[in-house]
């Protein structure tokens, strides 16, 4: 008998472990929440979402810029990211040499784990250098951001594109080559079609990623408070925002940060949630 | 000729004095979600003999062995009906202790499973678990062992891997893992599937050993296995017991045209 | 597009991601490698930054990751025992899933607002090791519980149908059967772990602050090597010691990250 009570005891207990990590989501939500609603409410949503002017000092909280810069920075990411991305998965799942296998494979774990400060600091270094000095501007820039993150999420997509494909059937492959088709068609009409809803999938998650990366961002975009208007200008992205001025915020600007982190939580989830169930999907 | 067996066969040639019986099955059905896998089983299993349960694949014989230590408890979606009464007390009482029962009722399964690690700590994971002392453990791993008529071959080198061990060899040690619980009841689903000839030779001789002091259950291999080794046979078919009785009746006179058929070969 | 044309430029999408990735690593290595000697190692920062070494914020890592790997990895592991030997498919378990798979989705400098109002305020424990370590744990989370599944998963059902059969209890078999045979793929679950603490910036910095002081307690506020090369990158304080830090970061980084998929390799994968 005792022992049928531990046995429930330690069931019991390994529920209340396994419930810690919506718990800890939950908590984040509260207190994000708690710290960044009010002030959204004291000054509007509308104000605060599509006010176009940043100036704490003055009481001024609107976060349109941060908006936008998040927009253009993941737009440039994506736009690098996805065909290179692809390309890549392509690489790896059809068109790889052994040798090549134990090169790239490697350096798409690495590319995972390099830090972002790392990649921040090398932006900083070589490319916003070469953007002010051949393309103009501050080369603090969107232009550099994008490029910059457009690397960071590849392994994302990479690895999860790269799943899909490998996860189609053989006999998809092998009908198209059969009616005629070359290689390079089969993949293009065939294989990239029926492997959509994983590579969307890794582009949503590649998205997220990008919107969520804040250090090398802050290093290399510039952080300009003002709308951006063409990809040369420095910009703020929402997770930017936060991290410069949390260090030295305080009373109406701290929450108006946190505010600034429930608008990002907001959209990060539903990016997620898509992801999830495209790949809920896509398992069947 | 349709033949229903209720009752206990009385008159078997070994043991006439023990009337008791070891495990009495009344009405016993199973069902897998919506699959039926036995259909009202009467049986009744006498100690100190080697009971074979026989017949084509997925009759059931699976079924009803893991049913009688309940190890059918572990996959979802099962439900039973009847009573298995051991040393008459039903099984499926819930105020029955499950790892009790198991220890008393202990299996063999069909390909041996030696757990990853040294062939004495594979024998003392029962006593372990049911927290025996270590010096207990020593002696009851081999008492197992010789019962199990392993432990000339293994005894020095007892914290070796279990894996090294060959076929015949592991599913010994499997035997004699269940051994070490000196259990009252053994169930072996096949236990020789996947062996060599002089190794199925050696454990149908361990079972001849064993049959001294433990009632057996066995799911041959093949019906020569069964005639070998045991003393009463069950044919079982779609789930159903078509019928039992003494092994030399049932190989050579059976009652049932079902049997017969089987039994000469005309299906499998 | 042809056959050839597209082979090129897939080829090439291959071949520039390389040479990216080997030219920044080139970049930092080879400003940086010189400046690692053993004084950098052995002195704490001197002046903001300019001069020493980075002692203390190799201290401040180490603990750091330390706290995240002690509070994270027995979560971790209970969920995913609990998802994978006590419950089937159900209601619980996709709750569970989905809040581990969102939690896994949160960026870092969200974590860093809520360990900053959770820990360092909320729990009054200030920039410290410990809110910093713990913010960092609920990061790492998502990580150990996926690979803590899969290498259970990888464990053949037949270990679970002999130690019940020998009398075992649920937990029993948890402990003896089960968890000895995926302690290598949990292993390697907090290596990987380690390596993303290491590198981790936004988080840490909101709530383990900055301090170069070394640390006395759980409580100091500490500075991690990471956060140390972000500010002196940042201020320009010191080109130089930024360097060494970076190539510090990333030479870890690379020997955390090969010890990690190698035993990826050997003891998870090839197993299913």
């Amino acid at each position: 008998m005792i022992v049928e009570i531990k046995e429930k005891i330690i069931e019991k207990m390994l529920l209340l472990i396994a419930l810690s990590s919506i718990s800890i989501l939950a908590l984040i939500a509260i207190f994000i929440f708690g710290e960044g609603l009010p002030l959204i409410w004291k000054i509007g949503p509308r104000a605060f979402i599509l006010g176009e002017r940043w100036v704490p000092s003055q009481g001024s909280f609107g976060i349109l810029p941060m908006i936008f810069g998040s927009f253009w920075v993941t737009l440039g990411a994506l736009f690098l990211g996805i065909p290179l991305g692809l390309a890549c998965a392509i690489f790896l799942c059809e068109w790889t040499p052994p040798w090549a296998a134990i090169v790239l494979r490697p350096t798409m774990q690495l590319l995972a784990a390099i830090p972002s400060v790392i990649y921040g600091f090398w932006g900083l270094i070589v490319l916003v250098p070469l953007v002010r000095n051949y393309l103009g501007g501050p080369g603090l820039s969107i232009l550099s951001g994008s490029m910059i993150l457009g690397f960071m999420i590849l392994p994302t997509i990479i690895s999860i594109s790269e799943d899909s494909l490998r996860a189609l059937p053989p006999s998809f492959k092998a009908g198209g080559l059969a009616l005629g088709a070359t290689h390079w068609q089969t993949i293009w009409r065939v294989l990239i079609p029926a492997a959509k809803s994983g590579i969307v999938a890794s582009i949503i998650l590649g998205m997220g990623r990008a919107i969520g990366e804040t250090m090398a961002m802050i290093m290399i975009l510039g952080n300009a408070v003002k709308m951006p208007s063409s990809f040369l200008d420095s910009a703020r992205t929402l997770t930017t925002n936060i991290g410069i001025e949390m260090g030295y915020a305080s009373g109406d600007h701290r929450q108006a940060l946190f505010a600034t982190g429930v608008i990002l939580f907001f959209i990060i989830m539903i990016l997620n949630s898509s992801a999830i169930i495209l790949s809920k999907r896509r398992m069947g | 000729m349709d033949y229903s067996i209720g009752m206990s066969v009385i008159g078997a040639e070994k043991d006439s004095m023990s009337q008791e019986k070891k495990i009495i099955i009344k009405n016993f059905t199973f069902h897998y979600n919506s699959l039926q896998a036995l259909r009202n089983i009467n049986l009744d299993i006498q100690p100190r003999q080697i009971f074979t349960i026989f017949g084509p694949a997925r009759s059931g014989k699976t079924t009803l062995l893991k049913s009688l230590n309940r190890l059918t408890d572990l996959i979802f979606g099962t439900r039973h009906a009847g009573t298995i009464l051991l040393d008459e007390k039903d099984i499926y009482d819930p105020k029955q202790n499950l790892t009790q029962l198991r220890r008393r009722v202990g299996f063999v399964f069909d390909l041996p499973t030696p757990l990853p690690m040294s062939i004495f700590d594979n024998v003392a994971y029962g006593p372990k678990l049911s927290g025996k002392t270590k010096k207990c453990l020593n002696e009851m791993v081999e008492k197992a062992l010789r019962s199990a008529v392993l432990w000339e071959e293994v005894k020095d080198r007892l914290q070796t891997s279990a894996l090294r061990l060959s076929g015949g060899q592991q599913q010994r040690l499997c035997i004699a893992r269940v051994l070490a619980l000196e259990p009252e009841v053994l169930l072996l689903d096949e236990p020789c599937s996947g062996l060599d000839p002089i190794s199925t030779a050696s454990i149908e001789e361990t079972l001849f050993q064993l049959k001294k002091d433990y009632t057996i259950i066995l799911v041959p291999h093949n019906i020569q296995q069964a005639s070998r080794v045991a003393d009463r046979a069950g044919f079982f078919l779609n789930g159903d017991l078509v019928e039992e009785g003494p092994v030399y009746q049932i190989f050579t006179k059976p009652r049932d045209k079902r049997t017969e058929d089987y039994v000469t070969g005309r299906f499998g | 597009m042809t056959q050839s044309i597209a082979k090129i430029l897939i080829w090439m999408a291959a071949l520039s991601t390389i040479v990216v990735m080997v030219l920044i690593l080139f970049q930092i290595l080879r400003e940086g490698l010189p400046i690692l000697h053993l004084r950098f190692f052995l002195e704490s920062p001197k002046s903001m930054g300019r001069e020493g070494g980075i002692l203390s914020t190799m201290i401040g890592t180490i603990a750091l990751t330390a706290v995240a790997i002690i509070f994270a990895t027995p979560l971790g592991v209970g969920t995913a025992i609990f998802l994978r030997e006590y419950t089937r498919e159900s209601r619980i378990s996709r709750i569970i899933r989905f809040g581990t798979d969102c939690l896994a989705g949160v960026p870092s400098i969200i974590f860093g607002l809520f360990g900053f109002v959770f820990f360092v305020i909320y729990l009054n424990m200030g920039w410290s090791i410990l809110s910093g370590g713990l913010t960092l744990a609920a990061m790492i989370l998502p990580t150990i519980i996926c690979t803590t599944e899969e290498a259970i998963k990888t464990i053949p059902y037949s270990y679970r149908e002999v130690s019940y059969s020998l009398g075992g209890t649920k937990w029993q078999t948890v402990i003896h059967a089960i968890l000895p045979n995926a302690l290598p793929g949990i292993f390697t679950g907090i290596i990987l772990s380690v390596g993303r603490s290491i590198g981790e910036t936004a988080a840490v910095i909101l709530t383990a602050g900055s301090s170069l002081v070394m640390p006395t307690s759980l409580f100091s506020p500490i500075r991690t090597m990471a956060v140390h090369f972000y500010i002196l990158a940042r201020e320009g304080i010191s080109m130089e010691m930024a360097y060494g830090t970076g190539a510090t970061l990333i030479l870890l980084v690379l020997f955390v990250n090969t010890v990690a998929n190698g035993l990826l390799n050997r003891y998870v994968r090839h197993r299913s």
